[in-house]
């Protein structure tokens, strides 16, 4: 038989339109891939599934009558991890809960269900990493800005904690790598994607003037916060990995 | 602000406070309230990591470093020739804030040298807390030292705006503390300690009949023990580590392993090495105690008085009690599986959930992240595979030492090393 490729729109909902066809279909032979996923199989039948709220609704109400709350949420993490692949995983793992019509979600001897819950710590790590790791610059005009580029699409996630925490200021958030960022004004958290100029972070003059003092302050408080005769590198290296140091005001140098 | 005068007081008073190791912003459920600044309500989060690898989640200070004390091991002492600053309670304020704003830190931990007397110098740190809470309508979480020997009185208010208030006692043994901080008494530690438990006992059962009870010290207190500064065996730490737990309900004590800062006859030499292999097993050893179920006289005791440094407390534990082993994966309890070398508390949970549905072998345990290197002698599972029976414990160390690598394992290494001899 023929082996089918369908394609979503990259949503959680259009994953589980797709679940939803699998089994209006039966289908056995197939793949999942986002827009914009390079085709190599040309002997295969691409096509595009069409994002239903209502059958994506109908597939993870049954899936929570038998789960939980929690097996959603692990599933829905392990989705933003956008690991090539974790779409069949997912659809794995459903198909185990509705073959055997029970809670399964903690059955870690399914390669499945550990694999996807092995790929959400992933993500909940990276999660806590920008939780952690995010440093606000303070322009001009008294917005808290920071880019970043998680591994992980995390902003979805992390928009609760930033919004509980900075109640009383204004902040942005811009995810570089997937082109697309929160911005909270004093009262909700809308997404926004900017013009981007590249510039915007590295130009001193959009600054507010305290703001290197801050940043100097805090670096220096970094390097008082050390203690010289414990000098561990390596466990330093283990807890702040390099690819993140580019996110940190004390591991850059201050003009 | 005077940017260089601040940033010289910062230098020198973050530096005299860097030796308390406490830096857990986690425990409090302090919510962002009237939409101000922060909430502490969440799990701690550490924001940096300083190059020895330890966590930097709070803006952790003095708030003076002048002291009338002398205590022998301690940086800031009165005869020490070092350079003194003190803040103002509107610096500290501005340095928390507009870190905290930044998402440098969780919050401020302040602690202070204790200058004129107790009261006085406790008095200042409820100063910052309390403005920060009621004047910058600040939720983030405040972590304030408890001066020895302050008031009653002091120490109720402290809690109102803490989230986590200490006492660090420093040196396990009354005999220890009269030998290197005989001005201090050891009521002098124990009675803020008391005041504040009473509180928060207080506070859970006014709770219960009025909810709007306003919050007192909701991450409870910790204390820190200085250890390899006298001669205290690991028994006598953790014991009195026991005793504060139960006696106090500390959420935490903490293990400081000493870094000589001073040439004073009474203590190690200046040259000598911070003990942080010590220092780790005694945090194993912590773990033990408030995780894994143990309890400390079975883990040290008097024909066992120190921890094995070539090997972790449990491993030792379970080697004492081979009597106990194997263990059946599939069908012990919970309390035996974490006794089980090599199973962490993770590792415990997963195998109870994925036992319910099938026999766990040695694939399925591999996969869930068993270390099984330790772990295989001391369990059966679903496979006609095991380790052989017979082995003693001697054997079984050795073995364990074979297939593993550890961190520390070139300090206390015993074998020859082929090329020093050689030359």
């Amino acid at each position: 038989m023929q082996s089918r490729i369908l394609i979503y729109d990259g949503t959680f909902q259009g994953l589980l339109t797709c679940i939803f066809q699998i089994y209006e279909e039966k289908l056995t032979n197939f793949s999942i891939h986002p827009e914009g996923y390079n085709q190599t199989d040309f002997f295969a039948n691409q096509e595009l599934v069409v994002t239903d709220p209502e059958k994506s609704a109908r597939v993870l109400k049954s899936f929570q009558n038998y789960t939980s709350k929690k097996a959603v949420h692990r599933i829905y993490r392990a989705f933003l991890s956008e690991i090539p692949g974790v779409e069949l995983l997912i659809v794995e793992f459903f198909k185990h809960i509705f073959r055997h019509k029970c809670d399964l979600s903690d059955d870690f001897s399914q390669p499945a269900i550990l694999k996807i819950a092995q790929i959400d710590r992933k993500v909940g790590r990276e999660k806590h990493r920008m939780e952690a790791f995010i440093r606000f610059e303070l322009l001009k005009d008294g917005i808290f800005f920071t880019k970043i580029a998680p591994d992980f699409n995390v902003l979805p996630l992390i928009l609760k904690h930033f919004k509980n925490r900075y109640a009383d200021q204004k902040w942005i958030i811009y995810d570089e790598k997937r082109q697309f960022g929160l911005f909270y004004d004093l009262k909700k958290v809308v997404h926004i994607s900017l013009n981007f100029d590249e510039n915007l972070k590295k130009d001193p003059n959009n600054l507010h003037n305290t703001e290197i003092i801050f940043q100097k302050l805090w670096k220096s408080y970094f390097n008082s916060a050390n203690i010289k005769s414990r000098k561990n590198t390596k466990l330093h290296l283990q807890h702040v990995p390099k690819r993140y140091w580019k996110y940190l005001t004390e591991k850059t140098i201050i003009m | 602000m005077n940017y260089d005068r601040i940033k010289k007081k910062l230098e020198i008073l973050a530096d005299a406070a860097k030796y308390d190791v406490s830096c857990s912003s986690s425990g409090s459920n302090r919510k962002n309230k009237n939409k101000g600044l922060g909430d502490a309500s969440g799990m701690g989060i550490c924001h940096s990591y300083s190059e020895d690898g330890r966590c930097i989640s709070l803006l952790k200070i003095l708030l003076t470093n002048h002291c009338i004390y002398d205590c022998a091991y301690c940086v800031t002492r009165r005869t020490n020739d070092i350079k003194r600053a003190a803040f103002k309670v509107q610096e500290v304020v501005d340095l928390t804030i507009n870190f905290y704003r930044r998402n440098y830190i969780e919050g401020l931990f302040l602690s202070s040298g204790i200058f004129k007397n107790a009261d006085y110098t406790m008095e200042r740190l409820i100063r910052v807390a309390k403005k920060l809470r009621e004047e910058e309508n600040f939720n983030g979480y405040i972590h304030l030292k408890s001066i020895p020997g302050a008031s009653d009185e002091l120490m109720r208010e402290a809690g109102l705006y803490a989230d986590r208030l200490s006492v660090n006692i420093e040196v396990p043994t009354v005999s220890g503390l009269k030998l290197l901080a005989p001005e201090k008494k050891h009521e002098d530690f124990t009675k803020p300690m008391e005041k504040v438990k009473n509180e928060i006992i207080q506070f859970k059962n006014e709770k219960k009949l009025l909810k709007s009870t306003p919050k007192y010290a909701p991450a409870g207190q910790s204390t820190q023990m200085i250890v390899g500064a006298t001669g205290e065996s690991d028994r006598d730490i953790m014991y009195s580590a026991n005793y504060y737990y139960k006696q106090y309900q500390m959420k935490r004590v903490y293990y400081s392993g000493y870094v000589p800062v001073s040439t004073d006859p009474r203590l190690p030499s200046i040259t000598s090495q911070v003990p942080m292999l010590r220092e780790n097993r005694l945090y194993q050893t912590d773990w033990l105690l408030r995780f894994y179920g143990f309890d400390i006289r079975e883990l040290l005791n008097n024909h066992h008085p120190n921890l094995d440094l070539d090997i972790d407390p449990k491993l030792s534990w379970a080697l004492r009690n081979q009597h106990l082993f194997p263990i059946n994966i599939n069908s012990a309890d919970k309390t035996m599986l974490a006794r089980v070398p090599g199973l962490g508390m993770r590792s415990v949970y997963k195998i109870i959930q994925a036992r319910k549905y099938r026999n766990l072998n040695w694939e399925h345990l591999k996969a869930i992240g068993v270390a099984l290197n330790r772990a295989k002698f001391f369990i059966i599972c679903n496979s006609r595979l095991w380790e052989r029976k017979d082995w003693t414990a001697d054997q079984i160390k050795s073995q364990i030492l074979k297939t593993s690598s550890g961190k520390f394992r070139k300090d206390y290494s015993t074998q020859l090393n082929l090329f020093d001899h050689a030359i």
